[in-house]
């Protein structure tokens, strides 16, 4: 199987604290790795630092492509949502939006949308993009129950394509997910 | 994704207030004749540095809406997951604001210099440095954007950056708007007018690329803290 994402004794200090040490992360195709641990353990910082927005203090990290889904919804509010996402030039967009039932608010402008709707929209930029990697930070915050299956629907699907997942959640995911303990 | 960038920085610039700065450029050049006086003589001597004032202040208006917004969005973060170079996003970001900030300070630099007492001829060098020169000014503010972006007050911090950063641009800015017979700036005496252009151009562009660089080191920087 494929490796692609490899993490090697990861070490992270933010704001003079540090977040984590000796940290090994790997995922294979199909694998999906669930960060667990209390707020401020470094979850949200593994995310991005694997995303390659924050640089290691120690350790390194090799990937494949990934796409992110953070709590920066990064569209623009004054456009149809349709419009917003097709920016980020996602090559399988008609299917993500209707994966996560959005295809009914695509004229709908990006500030009107609510809060799980817009974290539907965030999950659809990752799902619109080729990139076998998906990062996910807190994926089910704010998504109903519908929401909840899509997602769920859609990582299956991923992982069955060869794709992996990294993702930080309070909630429990489902099935077939790795946990990780931080902040111990 | 360069040239996306490129008009979804003309969308959000028009979709704002584009037409602020121009309304301050003229308020600005307006003021001018209040504030020296109606001497025609004297207004035609300081009118093309007038304009350059005007012109730069007018540039400081929407400096908060350049970076700000994008990085607190996050889309700084899914510029950069999406694999383009800080430089390229920097480069669409400056083309973008130019396009919605050049030409229409250059529309109305043709009002401004009534305003200010310009006959014909120092309308035509004073459209012709600001045309050559807006494209730094715009360079400059989108650096200090990304320079003060995510700072309390960082509108008032970005003014006092940006001033003393333009200080050479309005030297050679006014110098190419000022008759040639009469002493320039600092002194600076022109030699011949093409090889002033040329070295105008120069500078201007030079002044402009390395705003661009400090600019996408500047968003390098806000992505990884």
């Amino acid at each position: 199987m494929s490796r692609l994402l490899k993490g090697e004794r990861l070490a992270l200090v933010r704001g003079g604290r540090l977040l984590f040490e000796d940290l090994d992360v790997e995922l294979d195709a199909g694998e999906a790795l669930h960060l667990i641990g209390p707020n401020g353990c470094g979850k949200s910082s593994l995310i991005r630092l694997v995303a390659g927005l924050l640089r290691p203090n120690a350790g390194r990290v090799e990937r494949a492509d990934a796409a992110l889904a953070d709590d920066s919804i990064a569209l623009d509010r004054e456009l149809p949502l349709g419009r917003a996402l097709a920016f980020w030039k996602g090559p399988r967009l008609v299917e993500a939006m209707s994966t996560l039932d959005l295809d009914r608010l695509a004229h709908v402008p990006v500030r009107l949308l609510s809060t799980g709707q817009a974290r539907r929209a965030r999950l659809a930029r990752v799902m619109a993009s080729t990139a076998p990697l998906w990062l996910l930070d807190e994926p089910l915050n704010g998504l109903d129950r519908d929401g909840v299956q899509r997602l769920a629907s859609a990582v299956a699907a991923h992982r069955s394509g060869g794709g992996a997942i990294l993702a930080a959640s309070h909630m429990p995911l489902g099935d077939g997910w790795r946990t990780l303990e931080m902040g111990q | 994704m360069t040239g996306a960038l490129i008009a979804r920085e003309v969308r959000r610039g028009l979709h704002g207030s584009a037409w602020l700065p121009v309304a301050f450029f003229l308020l600005v050049a307006t003021i001018v004749p209040f504030a020296v006086g109606p001497d025609a003589r004297l207004l035609a001597r300081i009118g093309g540095g007038a304009l350059w004032i005007a012109a730069l202040t007018a540039a400081l208006l929407p400096i908060e809406r350049l970076i700000e917004p994008d990085r607190a969005d996050g889309v700084l973060d899914q510029l950069a997951m999406a694999g383009i170079a800080e430089e390229a996003s920097s480069a669409a970001k400056i083309a973008g604001h130019w396009l919605t900030f050049g030409p229409m300070l250059l529309i109305a630099a043709v009002p401004g210099s009534f305003l200010v007492g310009l006959d014909s001829a120092a309308l035509v060098r004073s459209l012709t440095s600001l045309a050559i020169g807006t494209p730094a000014l715009a360079a400059l503010a989108v650096a200090v954007a990304a320079l003060t972006a995510g700072l309390p007050r960082a509108g008032s911090l970005a003014g006092l950056l940006l001033m003393p950063l333009a200080v050479p641009l309005v030297i050679f800015g006014a110098l190419h708007s000022s008759p040639a017979q009469r002493s320039a700036p600092l002194g600076l005496r022109p030699s011949g007018e093409n090889r002033r252009g040329e070295q105008q151009t120069a500078r201007f562009f030079a002044h402009s690329h390395l705003a661009a660089f400090d600019l996408s080191a500047q968003m390098r920087r806000h992505l990884f803290e």
